[in-house]
């Protein structure tokens, strides 16, 4: 149970960092048009990591109930009183119990970093969802279906802007070549999975394989050169994240900090 | 054995008009995103159930809905405007469900709704081949198809922009999904 509570929360933490990265264009994105789509993107992922919080918080709940003290299910930051909601999951916990992959936590950096941030991110989690739609785990597998009709557009968005960058002036070539060196290492992570992914029926393999031929063919369209660097970064997952998480989160989490248990 | 049977008969007739009295009121509750369609137009509305009570003499009403996108919102709201509107009308015991599988579809929204679309000036959603299909949309002012594609993401999660080219007029696209 333990596992499943993890892997939930993994899910629900990579969409909720990238939203709130992604919400930080809202008012500065480059055109009107395009400034909606990334909070559009943004909204889209928050409410997928509603989805899968509030999952994690009811699997919590119920078998908190059921199992005796010394067999916690659940050892994590709680709200003030002890309860364990989707709002206190998000909002209380501390960047080491945040789970998700290290890439959604790096900075939007310029138009064309947060682009392909969003592009590596879109099509991997396009072929996760795609497997786990097929899960024997009801709820996940409803996300799942429910989820990737709103990522198919994001991916489809983003490839786009992959191509008009990449294939556009030298200057937003040159831009597309740093992002893609800056990115790059911490795609690996992505496909090396966790002891708490390996109690989902998803094969890893196929999901980098898949993600590789995407990559590769908008690459290609975009005239842009596809890395052959091996060295990846790690660590997100078990909690060990790079020093922007904090920053993130600082933002993030700043009102229940402040004032616990606001509401309006 | 007739009689059992007659008795089964009205029993269940009677039991399609309590779920048609509520269906008649979820009918007057509207999006608030787009408040021109019913949430009965946009499809989001799977199952009433209505049983009797085990408290008192009244009905449990279960109204199981599901959201048009994950972020949606107005789905808090549209939650809460199906209480009011049930409360309002007497009934007591009310629970809302919320179910994500089936995912939603356009391809659930009524005739009648996409007709309301159309007036109200935003685009039906129209069902693509692929990609190359994407001028296929029709403009709601002028029913030129004639139009192109300004951004696949509009005012709302679902909604993309759209230009007329003959009346250069701007609209909004109920996107397909």
């Amino acid at each position: 149970m333990n596992q499943l509570i993890n892997y939930t929360l993994h899910l629900a933490d990579n969409t909720l960092v990238l939203a709130q990265r992604n919400s930080e264009w809202c008012a500065h994105g480059p055109i009107l048009e395009q400034d909606i789509a990334i909070t559009n993107i943004s909204l889209d992922l928050i409410g997928q990591s509603r989805n899968f919080y509030q999952y994690a918080a009811q699997l919590i709940n119920e078998n908190t109930l059921a199992s005796s003290s010394s067999d916690k299910v659940y050892s994590g930051s709680t709200g003030a009183k002890g309860e364990v909601t989707e709002d206190s999951l998000a909002y209380i916990r501390t960047e080491r119990e945040f789970k998700n992959c290290l890439l959604v936590e790096l900075p939007n950096g310029d138009w064309g970093q947060t682009i392909l941030r969003q592009f590596f991110f879109s099509v991997y989690q396009y072929l996760l969802y795609e497997q786990m739609q097929n899960s024997s785990d009801v709820q996940l597998s409803a996300i799942a279906e429910k989820s990737i009709k709103e990522v198919t557009y994001h991916v489809r968005w983003s490839s786009e802007w992959l191509i008009r960058l990449g294939d556009g002036t030298e200057e937003s070539r040159q831009r597309m070549l740093k992002a893609i060196d800056y990115l790059w290492m911490y795609t690996g992570e992505l496909f090396i999975p966790a002891s708490f992914e390996l109690i989902m029926n998803i094969d890893h393999e196929i999901v980098k394989e898949k993600w590789m031929d995407k990559i590769k063919c908008v690459f290609e369209e975009a005239t842009l050169p596809v890395p052959d660097g091996t060295y990846m970064q790690s660590g997100g997952k078990e909690g060990k994240h790079t020093e922007h998480l904090g920053f993130v989160l600082a933002d993030l989490q700043y009102l229940q900090r402040t004032y616990p248990g606001a509401e309006w | 054995m007739n009689e059992v049977m007659n008795i089964l008969a009205e029993a269940d007739l009677l039991k399609q008009k309590e779920v048609k009295d509520v269906y008649d009121l979820l009918e007057e509750v509207c999006d608030p995103e787009v408040p021109v369609l019913s949430i009965l137009d946009l499809g989001i509305v799977r199952d009433v159930i209505v049983t009797p009570s085990a408290e008192d003499n009244d009905r449990d009403v279960t109204v199981t809905i599901t959201p048009t996108y994950s972020g949606c919102p107005a789905m808090d709201m549209i939650a809460m405007n199906i209480r009011m509107q049930l409360l309002s009308h007497g009934y007591k015991n009310i629970k809302i469900i919320s179910v994500l599988s089936p995912a939603w579809t356009t391809e659930w929204m009524t005739e009648k709704g996409k007709s309301k679309l159309k007036e109200y000036g935003i685009a039906a959603p129209h069902l693509l081949k692929d990609d190359s299909d994407l001028h296929a949309v029709e403009c709601p002012q002028c029913n030129s198809r004639d139009t192109k594609l300004l951004s696949q993401f509009g005012s709302t999660a679902c909604k993309a922009l759209y230009q007329c080219i003959s009346c250069k007029e701007p609209f909004d696209y109920f996107k397909c999904h």
